[in-house]
């Protein structure tokens, strides 16, 4: 392979501790080495840009059955939005639903190589897959959804952890799975029967079993196991004013529980999209920021993470396994509904949403998702994300990124808000004179979710033996710019190199990379009990068969195993 | 105002899509400049002058530009489209999408339009000598948006679907129309002058249906209240008021429920 130097960029880079320093960061063989390592390196001149990691998202929609019904429902979202195909570029279409195509790409132009997709319905897995195989460029994983499964439910009930441990490494192998997700736990298997879990202590109809005792226990089925990522939740009563006290009443689930992982992540719990969750009042006329309180939680334990699920103000597409809300929201906006019942799973909703400055309510989400991400004392566990496209697209990113940089930024937000001072009243964010700075920027969109994610040891940054995943920024910190600059240098990275292959060469595409799939192999002791019950499952109730469930062959191009060892 | 002119030369072998052919692409450009104008047959780009003999001049803005657009169009999409102001006239049918997204300005057809005239149209008018097809005024597939604003005048017969999610603006068909009249509409107002089918105004939140002949079955979510004196388009008569569709939704204002309002007209 090729060998690379890039000279004289500004780094920023919390693994090296690099904070803008002018530093040469070498590229052989797929990783990044010494600058004194590459004996005739291609050299790409950095002088007066910004050098990063490449990306990692931890929490984004951008593949599965979900996804596909948002294309599939949304005409209306790829209309004017097409690109040709030029050069080695393919084609491209689609708005807050983008092509996979168009997903790999403008992941790429923003410098991101790692992607996370958040949801993935076991039974679907292989349709999930086959979407992340036609993303290019990007490495992916996908979690699959456990809170509300038959099988994680009935062990928990009676709280046998082994059992899940063992079930949870079963599934992880047939799917092809990287982490335990869990959203709306028990509520989405309610909404089955009309009905939802409100908190965590409202008890899952005919399971005989409330969501707290589901979180805590894939808490500690997850260290039983010592998986790479923590338990993914996404907790009950989303959306709705008042939540915040559900949010805190779920971290509290993680108090006493420590990480038992050799990945060197130090949570147990990671909340997604925490902006959904605090929410204060008791209805929408009155419904106002409970930030602070959420973010003085989260300061003071370092055994979670959260990300912040930032509202853009843009028109999206909701998608999520949270079924009930996406019931509530067609109920609030009365645009179209699509919902999926996932047999013993899971289940879905989508609904088309329009995120208007003009809405009182839309300007506190707003305000929330940054004071989450401007109040948090530790950035490398505070993480940037839209939970794409259900609070904003992901290609919005640079947009976020110049909020949490600049007050002038946020100030022109506030005076484009037709309720500014309702806004002001009912959040904090006007009173945060805080500016991000790259480090910092870099510690939330880098360091820190490859860290939480259990990849550090790839991903994340620029120390040598990391994947030479590099991203080059038309972005002078040293020099005076205006808010609009920063959102311009972070949408169209110049140079982009992932795994040592250039992606981007002067912001155009010129590679669709060797993308991989990632997923965790865990091994536990053989466990006959668990392997019944998964052979009575599909033979009683499962529309398919064992044979037709496990994603292999064809469905996994390129994977990356991460080999976990539970046997005791 | 200056007049450009377009005939068509050579038919495409597939479908023209057309959307170039609006006077705020044209205003201020020299001839050489509209017949580069981009075309395309599926993905493959073509040049406007590929098709077309272009004559004439532009005005420096829209507002001063007419497009004059001759022969068999009825391979030709989306004239107009998105046009803000100026004027076009086609003599001759044109396939789908005329004056879609159009938000001023005066189209007017001497012949017939194809589906999807007028779709989600935010103002100005269109004029259509001759019939129009199915979802004239409508919104775009999968969008709630429909027809905004403006005028749309057919003075022959409509197809099956106008106006559906109509939100606003008006739609006049002299003649017939066929089945799902203002479906899902939220506003607007649509005046039939000739027959219409069945499934009028189903899901019908808000807006007007007026018809002046006869209705081959209405929609179950529509009662009768009570017939009342009106003058429509010109024509006074009685009219049988419904309102619905009584199985959706619907706004309150000031205590009043608001529905949608179907008046047929009661003959003599």
């Amino acid at each position: 392979m090729a060998e690379y130097l890039i000279k004289n960029g500004f780094v920023f880079d919390p693994v090296l501790g690099i904070r803008g320093d002018a530093t040469d960061i070498a590229i052989k063989d797929g990783k990044i080495v010494e600058a004194d390592a590459v004996k005739n390196p291609k050299v790409v001149d950095a002088t007066g840009k910004t050098v990063m990691a490449g990306g990692v998202d931890i929490h984004a929609h951008v593949a599965g059955p979900k996804v596909n019904m948002g294309r599939n429902f949304r005409p209306e979202d790829k209309l004017f939005g097409y690109k040709p195909g030029h050069g080695i570029e393919r084609m491209q279409g689609g708005f807050s639903v983008p092509t996979t195509i168009r997903t790999g790409y403008t992941y790429a132009h923003m410098g991101y190589t790692t992607v996370m997709e958040a949801a993935m319905p076991p039974l679907y897995a292989r349709h999930t897959h086959e979407e992340m195989r036609d993303t290019p460029i990007l490495d992916q994983g996908a979690y699959p959804v456990f809170g509300n499964n038959w099988f994680v439910l009935e062990y928990l009930k009676n709280h046998e952890i082994e059992n899940t441990a063992a079930y949870i490494a079963w599934l992880l192998r047939a799917t092809k799975g990287y982490a335990v997700k869990v959203v709306n736990p028990g509520g989405t298997e309610a909404w089955a029967w009309g009905l939802n879990c409100e908190n965590i202590h409202d008890p899952v109809p005919y399971f005989d079993i409330t969501p707290a005792e589901i979180v805590k226990g894939l808490i500690e089925a997850n260290e039983y196991l010592g998986l790479p990522h923590s338990m993914h939740v996404h907790t009950n009563n989303l959306g709705n004013p008042g939540n915040y006290t559900t949010t805190l009443d779920t971290f509290k689930l993680s108090e006493g529980l420590k990480p038992n992982s050799r990945f060197g992540r130090d949570q147990v719990m990671h909340h997604t999209h925490v902006q959904f969750h605090s929410y204060g009042g008791d209805s929408w006329a009155n419904v106002d920021s409970r930030a602070k309180e959420i973010m003085d939680y989260v300061n003071s334990h370092d055994n979670i993470t959260i990300d912040m699920g930032q509202v853009t103000l843009d028109e999206t597409t909701t998608m999520t396994a949270d079924g009930p809300f996406e019931h509530h929201l067609t109920e609030l906006n009365h645009l179209k509904w699509a919902n999926a019942d996932v047999e013993l799973e899971t289940g879905s909703g989508v609904v088309p949403y329009i995120y208007s400055p003009n809405i009182k309510v839309c300007g506190i989400q707003w305000a929330i998702g940054l004071e989450l991400a401007l109040l948090a004392k530790d950035p490398m566990r505070v993480f940037l994300t839209t939970d794409h496209p259900n609070a904003g697209p992901f290609f919005r990113y640079p947009r976020i990124m110049k909020w949490l940089m600049s007050t002038e930024a946020r100030k022109q937000q506030f005076d484009a808000l037709k309720y500014r001072d309702k806004v002001i009243d009912a959040t904090n964010l006007a009173g945060i004179d805080r500016e991000l700075d790259l480090y910092e920027i870099a510690q939330m969109t880098r360091a820190g979710p490859a860290k939480a994610l259990g990849l550090s040891h790839m991903y994340g940054g620029l120390a040598p033996g990391l994947e030479a995943d590099v991203a080059v920024f038309d972005f002078n910190p040293n020099k005076p710019y205006a808010p609009d600059d920063i959102e311009k240098a972070f949408s169209n990275a110049r140079c982009l190199f992932k795994s040592g292959v250039q992606i981007i060469n002067d912001g155009e595409i010129v590679s669709n990379g060797n993308k991989r799939t990632l997923w965790v192999n865990a091994h536990v002791n053989e466990n006959p009990q668990v392997m019944r019950d998964v052979k009575e499952k599909f033979l009683r109730y499962y529309t398919v068969t064992l044979n037709n469930y496990e994603v292999t062959g064809h469905y996994l191009q390129n994977p990356y195993v991460i080999e976990v060892d539970a046997t005791q | 105002m200056e007049t450009v002119t377009l005939t068509i030369k050579n038919q495409p072998e597939l479908y023209l899509e057309a959307d170039t052919i609006s006077p705020d692409t044209f205003a201020g450009k020299k001839t050489e400049e509209i017949v580069d104008l981009p075309v395309y047959i599926g993905k493959e780009p073509h040049r406007l002058g590929d098709f077309f003999e272009v004559a004439g001049r532009t005005g420096a803005t829209p507002a001063e530009t007419k497009i004059v657009v001759n022969g068999d169009l009825s391979r030709v999409k989306y004239i107009g489209m998105k046009m803000t102001d100026g004027e076009v006239v086609v003599n001759g049918d044109a396939d789908m999408y005329v004056g879609a997204w159009m938000q001023g300005g005066k189209i007017t057809v001497n012949g017939n339009v194809d589906a999807f005239a007028g779709t989600g149209m935010k103002g100005g008018e269109i004029v259509i000598k001759g019939n129009a097809g199915n979802y004239l005024g409508a919104a775009y597939r999968g969008d709630w948006r429909g027809m905004q604003g403006g005028k749309i005048t057919v003075m022959g017969n409509a197809g099956s679907d106008i106006g559906t999610f109509m939100n606003g603006g008006e739609i006049v068909v002299g003649g017939d129309v066929d089945v799902h009249v203002a479906t899902h509409a939220e506003g607007g107002r649509i005046v039939v002058k000739g027959n219409a089918k069945s499934r009028l105004g189903g899901q019908m939140v808000e807006g007007e249906i007026y018809v002046f002949g006869s209705i081959d079955r209405m929609m179950p979510g529509f009662a009768y209240r009570e017939d009342v004196d009106l003058e429509v388009d010109g024509t006074k008569g009685r009219f049988a008021l419904y309102e619905g569709d009584l199985g959706e939704r619907h706004r309150k204002r000031k205590g009043q429920t608001i529905y949608g309002k179907l008046y047929q007209q009661i003959q003599a």
